[in-house]
């Protein structure tokens, strides 16, 4: 039954996500940004726990969960004083961020740009 | 004098208007309407493949006994690792057209969205080329994701004072 839930969640994630790419004007990077920080915001107002519990991977994949991570961290964090509220975000996403960055810039130097075929 | 350029001026500014809306108007003519039905049920469709696979391999690991919080942890690494090797292949472009925001708003997307610009500006050098066009979608992503959740942590800590 998770399988389910987790197709559907993420499914209508991505949905709206196509939704504002079509109707709106807002062009990829800002869609990036509202998702991030929209799941930044449903965690703080503890919104998006509930989804994550119902979902798993279905609402952590898609970049809402990416927001919902940095937001649990800094949460959690902030028990332990106000260092680790400060540091809980980055703490939380670290291994993400880290591989994102070192992996890509290995692949960025490793290869070159294709011109996509048919133009 | 014055006053005569100043309406003049507001009537040239009108024209512009009127040109530019008629202008847009022209060109709307010739911009595709985007299929939103088609677009809506690829990005579903591919979107929930994704989440689904994800949650299998996570489930996979968490059987070989891997914790819960590292099983989610080395399914992000694999599906970012995964998402710019395609992209450097040049493969990840092909999917996304199909796929529309199916593979850009999970988290392959972000990891794309790193590679693709730093690949294309590879001739202006390691640093200020690929080094700095790795971010020039990861940065504002990264930037406003996380100055929100610090601010998070901080009205969180200032809460349970």
């Amino acid at each position: 039954m998770e399988y389910v839930y987790a197709f559907l969640i993420g499914g209508v994630i991505c949905l709206i996500g196509q939704i504002l790419m079509d109707a709106t004007k807002l062009t990829a990077p800002r869609i990036l940004v509202i998702f991030v920080v929209s799941g930044v915001v449903l965690q703080a107002l503890h919104l998006y726990q509930p989804i994550v519990d119902l979902a798993g991977n279905g609402a952590t994949v898609p970049l809402p969960g990416f927001g919902y991570n940095l937001a649990k961290g800094a949460m959690e964090g902030a028990k332990n004083g106000f260092l680790e509220a400060i540091t809980g975000p980055l703490t939380a996403s670290a291994a993400g961020i880290a591989v994102a960055i070192t992996f890509g810039y290995l692949i960025s130097l490793i290869f070159t740009p294709k011109t996509p075929k048919g133009n | 004098m014055k006053e005569i350029s100043k309406e003049d001026n507001k009537a040239m500014e009108q024209q512009k208007k009127e040109i530019s809306k008629a202008y847009g108007k022209y060109a709307k003519q010739f911009t595709p309407k985007p299929n939103y039905v088609g677009n809506g049920i690829k990005a579903f469709m591919v979107g929930g493949a994704i989440c689904t696979m994800a949650l299998w391999v996570q489930n996979q690991l968490m059987a070989q006994g891997i914790n819960e919080k590292d099983a989610g942890t080395f399914v992000t690494i694999g599906l970012v690792a995964l998402a710019q090797f395609l992209t450097g292949l040049g493969i990840f472009d092909s999917i996304a057209k199909f796929a529309g925001a199916g593979v850009i708003v999970p988290i392959t997307g972000f990891a794309n969205s790193m590679v693709a610009p730093a690949i294309e500006y590879k001739k202006e050098g390691p640093v200020l080329g690929v080094g700095a066009k790795l971010f020039s979608v990861a940065g504002p992503v990264l930037v406003c994701g996380i100055s929100s959740a610090v601010l998070v942590g901080i009205i969180y800590w200032l809460m349970g004072r």
